[in-house]
């Protein structure tokens, strides 16, 4: 390549300038190759010069670490702009939101492209959270990044309840009193906690410009200083975990190539491509308001938003200390202590974990969509623990009793399935890992589109 | 600061150690001290504020109205004040949380079915705020209800909060009159 010793009175005013924003040693900076030098060096802080061309397939991450990366800078300009027109007060609150929405120019857009990059989040950050456990992403060197995910994901959810309060309409103000109300039932800490939350007893201005303090300050500084954190992890871990079929062997690295443009090129597609789609999909459908807050008057019927509705859809069969508190609470212990299992196979970059994982994946799967519907029907006409057992504490008749059954029978399904096809606990794990997962998407399924007025079961058409 | 030659180090390394643990400990102990401050200072700047109510407002004393105004068995909501004034058949006052035990949703009172129906997760309550059907875990909340010169009022600042429906928790009118209700 040309070297140009660079003489400073040779230089125009332009190039100058440059030169002292990109003090290059030897060259100015604005040829193609120094161009391509700067890229290299600023964004491949986090990335290494090269990696193995066999974790740029499309299939290994479907672009979904990506994906989040491009919905959070979405979401952080978008929130900003609208910060300089949103007042967070109750009387002005749906106010600011009609005027952002009438008289602001591309106000209603912009508020629904931070609306639609805010669900889309969620969604795509599920699915990294799948794509990492069925590829078997989790285990040693990558346990610690898992939790790091985990986290991530609850400051997602976080993020978008606090945000689903800013609108102060009626579904933003019972979505957030039922959620908020579901603290009550955690024993001791509960009650002052969902007062803390709220700033008082009930939903009110204080719970508005505290939500607005946690949306808008809190959670975004959390997720900037999380989100590299994340990033540098899978640079320390190696790169990605590179794919291989359940025939190969764990060590075939293959072909390393160039970061710069092999990556980054496809990273860039990737991010074009969601932001059209984003841009598209905001232009065509807008973000939901309905009318004012009314502390007098709950909707019927009225439902979490929709990633909590599978909580809410538990509330129906099981006593709330269960529904909101213990069964939460074990899911999450068991998913931050999935990398820290003794497993008896080394099985990361293969989907599904093997050919006898995939079939009983599959199984499980069916077993779930079978047995669910039914529990919930069963529990909806027939069961009543409540009746039955008259003078028995709710927190047994509906908490422990249909709990127990449900352990039972997933404890049953998973010796079962271990003995009939004598898996190892990397598959059997899996297996239960589907069980759950199927279960909780057919009670989210189920509370969104299959709950009528007053909680009824609904057949949608 | 520089750090102290080896040599002297290893000459005294029992009581060297042995301080140096001990302002370790105490660096520990200070910072314990230092975030437990903050978390309490955090804790103290978030608590609820206190906001003025008033008159007719929740968290006042509501008047209800005179006893002979309110019809046996039924039941009047007092939006301002967010109760329920139920009177019972035999003339009993109650005076019922409008808030669902379950999650905190408005309970409206169904008058065709003699209920209060949550229209969140469809919990009911009868007259006397007893649960009828689950989710909810209690019935319903109440307000202390107090008679002052025939005056129905309702103490709105204290919410109290009980398992279950009993006799104590209606208020009656001293004497009776004949012909309340007319």
């Amino acid at each position: 390549m040309p070297q140009h010793k660079v003489v400073p009175e040779k230089l125009t005013l332009f190039q100058r300038i440059c030169h002292s924003i990109f003090p290059g040693k030897l060259r100015p900076v604005i040829d193609r190759e120094g161009y391509r030098r700067f890229f290299n060096t600023l964004i491949l802080h986090f990335r290494p010069r090269r990696v193995p061309e066999r974790t740029l397939r499309f299939t290994l991450t479907w672009g979904l670490g990506g994906m989040a990366v491009v919905l959070v800078s979405l979401l952080i300009g978008t929130g900003v702009l609208l910060k300089f027109v949103y007042e967070p007060f109750p009387g002005q609150a749906y106010e600011s939101i009609l005027y952002l929405q009438r008289h602001v120019l591309f106000g209603q857009l912009i508020r629904n492209i931070h609306h639609w990059s805010g669900n889309g989040l969620i969604i795509v950050a599920f699915l990294h959270f799948l794509r990492v456990f069925f590829t078997n992403a989790f285990h040693s060197p990558r346990q610690f990044n898992w939790i790091i995910g985990l986290g991530l994901f609850f400051i997602v959810l976080c993020s978008n309840l606090t945000g689903y309060l800013m609108p102060w309409d009626q579904l933003a103000f019972w979505a957030v009193t039922i959620c908020t109300g579901m603290l009550e039932y955690i024993p001791a800490a509960g009650p002052w906690l969902q007062k803390l939350l709220r700033g008082g007893p009930e939903v009110g201005p204080a719970t508005l410009s505290n939500f607005y303090a946690i949306h808008t300050a809190f959670l975004p500084a959390l997720l900037i200083i999380l989100m590299p954190f994340h990033f540098w992890r899978i640079r320390k871990a190696g790169g990605l975990v590179i794919p291989r079929t359940p025939a190969e062997d764990a060590e075939t690295g293959g072909e390393s190539v160039e970061t710069m443009p092999n990556l980054i090129l496809r990273e860039v597609v990737v991010a074009l491509v969601l932001f059209a789609f984003i841009l598209v999909f905001s232009m065509l459908f807008n973000a939901p308001l309905e009318s004012q807050a009314n502390p007098g008057l709950s909707p019927n019927p009225t439902k979490a938003p929709w990633y909590f509705v599978g909580i809410q859809e538990m509330l129906m069969h099981f006593h709330p200390l269960f529904a909101f508190l213990i069964i939460p609470v074990l899911i999450i212990v068991a998913l931050l202590s999935l990398p820290y299992i003794d497993y008896q196979s080394h099985t990361a970059g293969v989907w599904f974990t093997s050919f006898k994982g995939r079939r009983t994946a599959l199984i499980a799967a069916l077993a779930a969509t079978i047995a669910t519907p039914l529990g919930i029907l069963a529990d909806e006409y027939i069961i009543d623990f409540g009746a039955w057992m008259h003078g028995v504490p709710a927190s047994i008749s509906n908490g422990l009793i249909p709990f127990t059954l449900v352990l039972t029978a997933i404890a049953g399904f998973y010796i079962l399935i271990k003995r009939r096809y004598s898996l190892t606990n990397n598959e059997a794990i899996q297996a239960i890992f589907v069980l759950f997962l199927t279960a909780f998407l057919i009670l989210t399924v189920t509370g969104i589109w299959f709950r009528g007025p007053g909680m009824r079961l609904i057949w949608p058409l | 600061m520089s750090k102290p030659p080896k040599q002297h180090c290893n000459d005294q390394s029992e009581e060297g150690s042995s301080r140096r643990s001990f302002l370790n400990k105490l660096w520990i102990g200070v910072g314990v001290v230092a975030v437990i401050e903050f978390v309490g200072i955090v804790t103290a700047f978030l608590r609820p504020r206190k906001t003025k109510a008033k008159a007719g407002d929740f968290g006042t004393i509501i008047e209800a109205g005179p006893v002979e105004k309110i019809p046996l068995d039924s039941v009047t909501a007092f939006v301002r004040g967010r109760f329920y004034l139920a009177r019972l058949e035999d003339g009993g006052f109650l005076a019922l949380s409008r808030k669902c035990t379950h999650l905190g949703c408005t309970v409206p009172w169904v008058s065709r079915e003699k209920k209060f129906i949550c229209p969140c997760h469809s919990s009911a309550f009868d007259i006397r705020g007893e649960v009828i059907s689950p989710p909810a875990p209690r019935a319903l909340d109440i307000y202390h209800v107090f008679i002052e010169n025939n005056i129905v009022k309702v103490e709105t600042g204290r919410r109290i909060k009980r398992t279950e429906f009993r006799a104590e928790h209606v208020t009656y009118p001293k004497k009776k009159i004949d012909g309340a209700t007319g």
